[in-house]
């Protein structure tokens, strides 16, 4: 099924959730709602599923005005973000309550309910837990009977509101490969909230980055992350350290930085904000050919595949650089060494002169 | 549950289970003195009095227990008690879910200022509960006319009796069930919404269940405290021997007549009534939490 948002506008007293937000998820697709807390993305979700109404706009399920439309007759899956499960029923009954309740003439038989929650928990792998209740389940069996009982009565659409969010990072890495083979095999059209960037850049089809309760930007994952439309989304999706300077003359100065900075030729002095990502740099015992900064090692974490180095100097803001292991291994840098820090991609935003940009202080 | 054993309800390993009893470590400490003190305050602040007039009672001898019960206005005062404190609790508990329901659910102007007005009953004098609500309803009263009209009369009738009750009762209905719906995120109820549920379908299987034992816990207290409330009802209920009599009334009727005798008999019997009805509704909370357990 093809949802449309058109305009939605919501506000809770005096914040604005959502400011106008239009949006179109294709039928079979798996679309991420990203953003950071306050953002409106749960607003979003929860508009699409029916439990809220906007202020204005209208949401549309394949082409029909489902704004006014009950929860209960949108045929929509929610998944919500603490399970929600009815902790007085075994998971069997869980899964079956959608099934239930429905009108007598409706209703599948008994046995015909039976064989389709079977089939749900085999679907989830956890037909071997039906007699238990919620409270003997760990987090990631009970996510999975609820998307079994999402499932169950075969939703149009399904919506999770930040699914794994109370779940440790290895369940969590798991559970979303899960999640994207079964959108695979079930090919349900689903729309699912986070706050991970890493999450939505894995699972979904789409990311649509919200910010401040509009779009910041919408698109396939490596477009996101590649072309960033603005300051927001490159901040937002990766490591990346701040440079600010001016734009003069056709260049972007960085202190003892400078990059083209063509968009700008021929107009008066701006200040300018410079984004590197950490895998965009590269380090050296000493200056070479490209522009750079001298820099001290501050920090490693030679944990993984990557290598977290942290330098900082006086006057620049403190820099996050992610080597190759075969590059740190060669280059083996200790805390206190001096290095020369040269960005190999440097994007360019105008503004923050307010400075109301601060950095952020390198994630360990 | 049953612990012939001090030990603190987080349980030990296994290991430590083990252990010799002097050496037991115990997080909890002073379980001897702690259950010393809990049966010493019980002792004298419940059992005590009780005893006392059982012992008294007892003093005055069955036979006249029985010619006290077998004493028309005596029957009719304690078929009164029962009836309409029976009927205050179920109204008291319907209420009492419903504002509890509106003080968790929704975030208005004034909710706070609407939760603290339901402890008042508590802290309100009950004569003064009284003689406010025999204002309200006697056929001169603002709502007494009004109801007058209908050929409603509430005011010195067993009516106004369940009134009074009522506004006594629903605080404990209120602050027993509050604390369960708080507890339970709304989330539950719009995933059974979101699953096809009705309306009707999420409270009668999603919420009751869950909430059934406070219900039961609330609606015992009202109850309870229907059977022995005085004060706020002898004023509104008229107290016309035979039709609004109640039974606590009859006792001090008793005694200013100085029938102590038969004030103490009627008293135990009020006194085992109450105590068997509230170890019924205890039993039924019981089944109701393991109702809700196994899931049914």
């Amino acid at each position: 099924m093809r949802i449309e948002a058109c305009g939605i506008t919501k506000s809770f007293g005096s914040f604005l959730a959502l400011s106008g937000i239009s949006l179109t998820v294709d039928p079979g697709e798996l679309v991420a709602l990203l953003g950071p807390s306050g953002s409106g993305k749960t607003s979003l979700l929860r508009i699409i599923a029916g439990l809220e109404n906007p202020d204005s706009g209208h949401v549309l399920f394949d082409g029909e005005d489902a704004t006014r439309r009950d929860v209960r007759e949108r045929q929509v899956g929610f998944v919500f973000q603490h399970y929600a499960l009815f902790r007085r029923m075994t998971v069997f009954e869980n899964v079956a309550f959608g099934l239930k309740v429905k009108p007598r003439k409706e209703r599948l038989s008994r046995d015909e309910i039976r064989a389709r929650v079977k089939e749900l928990l085999r679907l989830v792998q956890l037909d071997w837990l039906e007699d238990r209740y919620p409270s003997e389940l760990s987090g990631g069996q009970r996510q999975r009977v609820a998307l079994a009982r999402a499932l169950a009565v075969e939703p149009r659409v399904l919506l999770l509101d930040e699914p794994f969010g109370s779940l440790d990072t290895r369940v969590r890495t798991e559970l979303r490969r899960w999640l994207r083979r079964l959108h695979d095999e079930i090919e349900l059209t689903s729309v699912f909230v986070t706050h991970d960037q890493e999450e939505a850049l894995e699972v979904a089809d789409r990311v649509v980055l919200l910010n401040q309760g509009r779009v910041e930007q919408a698109g396939a994952p490596e477009d996101l992350f590649e072309r960033p439309a603005s300051a927001f989304v490159m901040d937002f999706l990766g490591n990346v350290t701040i440079f600010r300077g001016r734009a003069e003359d056709g260049r972007a100065h960085f202190g003892p930085l400078a990059i083209e900075y063509p968009e700008h030729a021929g107009r008066p002095s701006v200040p300018v904000a410079g984004y590197v990502r950490a895998h965009r740099f590269d380090l050296a015992r000493g200056e070479g050919q490209k522009s750079g900064f001298w820099a001290v090692v501050k920090h490693v974490s030679p944990s993984g595949a990557l290598v977290r180095i942290d330098l900082s100097d006086g006057e620049l803001p403190s820099t996050r650089v992610e080597l190759s292991r075969e590059r740190f291994e060669a280059l083996n840098p200790r805390i206190g060494d001096r290095l020369f820090v040269m960005p190999s991609e440097m994007r360019v935003f105008p503004g923050h002169e307010d400075g109301t940009l601060t950095e952020r202080p390198p994630e360990t | 549950m049953t612990r012939s054993q001090g030990t603190p309800k987080s349980g030990f390993p296994a290991a430590a289970r083990g252990a010799s009893k002097a050496a037991r470590p115990r997080v909890l400490p002073g379980f001897e003195a702690a259950l010393g003190l809990t049966l010493a305050i019980t002792g004298v602040l419940v059992l005590l009095p009780l005893s006392s007039l059982l012992v008294f009672a007892g003093r005055t001898g069955v036979p006249k227990l029985f010619a006290t019960l077998h004493d028309e206005r005596v029957l009719a005062s304690l078929r009164l008690t029962l009836s309409t404190s029976l009927l205050a609790a179920v109204l008291a508990s319907v209420s009492g879910l419903l504002v509890s329901w509106v003080l968790t659910r929704y975030e208005f102007p004034g909710r706070r200022l609407l939760d603290a007005l339901v402890d008042l009953p508590f802290a309100l004098p009950t004569s003064v509960a009284g003689i406010a609500l025999t204002t309200l309803y006697a056929p001169s009263g603002l709502l007494g006319k009004r109801l007058a009209g209908l050929g409603v009369e509430v005011a010195y009738t067993p009516l106004g009796i369940v009134a009074a009750l009522v506004f006594i009762g629903f605080p404990f209905a209120v602050r027993t069930i509050q604390p369960v719906l708080a507890d339970l995120e709304p989330e539950v109820e719009e995933s059974a919404r979101s699953l096809g549920a009705t309306p009707l379908q999420t409270f009668f299987r999603v919420l009751l269940p869950e909430i059934l034992p406070a219900l039961l816990t609330g609606f015992a207290m009202a109850f309870a405290r229907g059977l022995g409330e005085y004060g706020s009802v002898v004023f509104i209920a008229g107290n016309v021997p035979m039709k609004t009599e109640i039974a606590p009334l009859l006792i001090m009727t008793k005694l200013e007549q100085y029938d102590y005798a038969g004030a103490a008999a009627l008293a135990t019997v009020l006194l085992l009534l109450s105590f068997a009805l509230l170890f019924l509704i205890n039993r039924l909370q019981g089944w109701a939490e393991r109702l809700g357990r196994r899931g049914a």
